[in-house]
């Protein structure tokens, strides 16, 4: 059954989920951090903002990245200035909307994260002369460490799992564009169910692993400040 | 939990009371539910505002795509006609047991172009040459495997000996819609379409287009099938009749399709 299978778009699906994580977590983690400390008024605003994506409807999200990214636009525009390629149907475009499409799922763990361990490990440390890059690898960044492990699991997870924006601003080309939700949508349409079965088991498994995974971690370190 | 009985009961009362009206068949004698192809809606709804105009009888009109329309007839949808892409998912409607047989027929005949936004960006008489330069980065069409507008831009792009040239900028909708909205957003600078979506008045951008010649692909024969729900139902036994109708066939034709032979089952 996984011989007739085609590979392509598991593997592709997999760099798009680990290309955006990764960038995710080093946006996201300034981000994070900004709105756990800030007493700023615009707080709320950015938080609402954050959550956008899990809100709104996949199609309002691809609706407008397909507008904003596209060659006619300024971002789009000089994306294709630079590059010479759209952003819209590229790995690049896939990998911008996914992040959009999963920042809730980084900054919200570690926004949590960063509250719990709070000011005073912090402040314990720039009392001992730590400079607060050092402050903030050593000790911060460990204590917050499940909020880490939260936000990149799911993360992960959720750009396995997307479909619809991609849909939208990905032009299904094998290779570049066709994700494992994609094939499974023309495995489906196409009558192709043993296909369709495999990979959506396939999703199946992974996504309860996931889970299992998210749920023991938050059983494991129960509070991270302590 | 005895507690929560009573409250439990009324709670599913409530939820009955709520979803009665939706488990009541849906139409009164006079209504009927049509299931139309999305390249056909914008179409299917004026002839449907024509007919009523005519006789009364009112249309009401769903659209996805014949795939998923398909899949939702055999699992239950209450609709009474379906007006499909292609000729397959109606035949398998009838044979299913789904569709009334005899009542099959093609209502348009689907027309393709080559489209861009841009005024002059196909000269007259210059679409093939357009796209044998290669100075664009996407031509959008629609899934060959999904949409029957997809296949039939294969078959004309082998006919015309480009279909491996354009390989590297091929870009798929799910539907010819999609590709369509692929191009009118500007992320793919042609594409090969319905001709009824550049001919629309919803579309703000007559751009040019190169009208592709049916001799280049399978004829895209759009097939109407009266649906089992539908079969008592004389507004969609009218509406059916209505597509074959001088009047219907020349809003079909002028809408960027051809009209169909009127005529029954092969």
């Amino acid at each position: 059954m996984i011989a007739a299978l085609d590979l392509a778009p598991i593997w592709l699906t997999l760099r798009l989920a680990a290309t955006s994580t990764l960038l995710l977590m080093l946006l996201g983690t300034p981000l994070a951090w900004w709105l756990a400390h800030t007493p700023s008024r615009m707080k709320s605003l950015v938080e609402a903002v954050t959550a956008l994506p899990l809100v709104l409807p996949p199609t309002v999200l691809g609706f407008y990245l397909l507008i904003l990214l596209s060659p006619d636009s300024t971002i789009g525009g000089a994306w294709v200035s630079l590059t010479g390629d759209n952003l819209t149907f590229s790995f690049s475009g896939l990998v911008i909307a996914t992040m959009i499409y999963s920042l809730p799922f980084a900054v919200q763990p570690l926004q949590a994260a960063f509250e719990a361990v709070g000011r005073a490990p912090l402040e314990a440390a720039a009392s001992l002369r730590a400079p607060p890059r050092d402050a903030f690898l050593t000790v911060a960044s460990p204590l917050a460490l499940r909020g880490y492990l939260t936000a990149l699991v799911l993360s992960f997870a959720h750009a396995i799992g997307e479909f619809g924006v991609v849909l939208m601003v990905g032009g299904n080309i094998p290779g570049r564009t066709k994700v494992i939700s994609i094939a499974i949508y023309e495995h489906v349409e196409t009558l192709e169910y043993t296909q369709a079965h495999a990979l959506s088991a396939l999703l199946l498994v992974f996504s309860f692993v996931v889970l299992a995974l998210v749920y023991t971690i938050n059983r494991r370190f129960p509070v991270a400040a302590g | 939990m005895k507690a929560y009985g009573p409250f439990l009961w009324r709670v599913l009362a409530l939820l009955a009371l709520a979803l009665a009206p939706m488990s009541r068949p849906s139409q009164a004698a006079e209504t009927a539910l049509v299931a139309v192809a999305a390249n056909f809606a914008e179409t299917a709804q004026r002839l449907a505002g024509l007919f009523t105009a005519r006789t009364g009888e009112d249309i009401v009109i769903t659209v996805g795509s014949t795939g998923k329309l398909y899949a939702q007839i055999i699992n239950g949808a209450p609709y009474d006609v379906l007006l499909a892409a292609d000729q397959r998912r109606p035949r398998l409607l009838v044979e299913g047991g789904h569709g009334v047989g005899g009542t099959r027929f093609t209502y348009a005949e689907g027309r393709l172009s080559l489209w861009t936004p841009q005024p002059d960006g196909i000269p007259a008489g210059g679409g093939i040459a357009v796209l044998a330069r290669g100075q664009f980065r996407h031509l959008a069409i629609a899934n060959p495997k999904l949409a029957p507008y997809g296949l039939a831009a294969k078959q004309a792009l082998e006919h015309l000996g480009l279909w491996q040239k354009m390989q590297p900028r091929l870009v798929m909708g799910q539907n010819v819609g999609q590709a369509f909205s692929m191009v009118a957003t500007g992320n793919a600078e042609l594409g090969i379409i319905a001709r009824a979506q550049v001919l629309s008045p919803r579309n703000g951008q007559p751009g040019s287009r190169w009208d592709i010649p049916e001799h280049t692909h399978d004829p895209i024969l759009q097939d109407a099938v009266l649906l089992r729900h539908g079969q008592n139902n004389k507004a969609a036994r009218d509406f059916l009749a209505y597509l074959s109708s001088d009047e219907a066939r020349a809003l079909i034709a002028a809408s960027g399709y051809g009209a169909g032979k009127s005529g029954a089952d092969k």
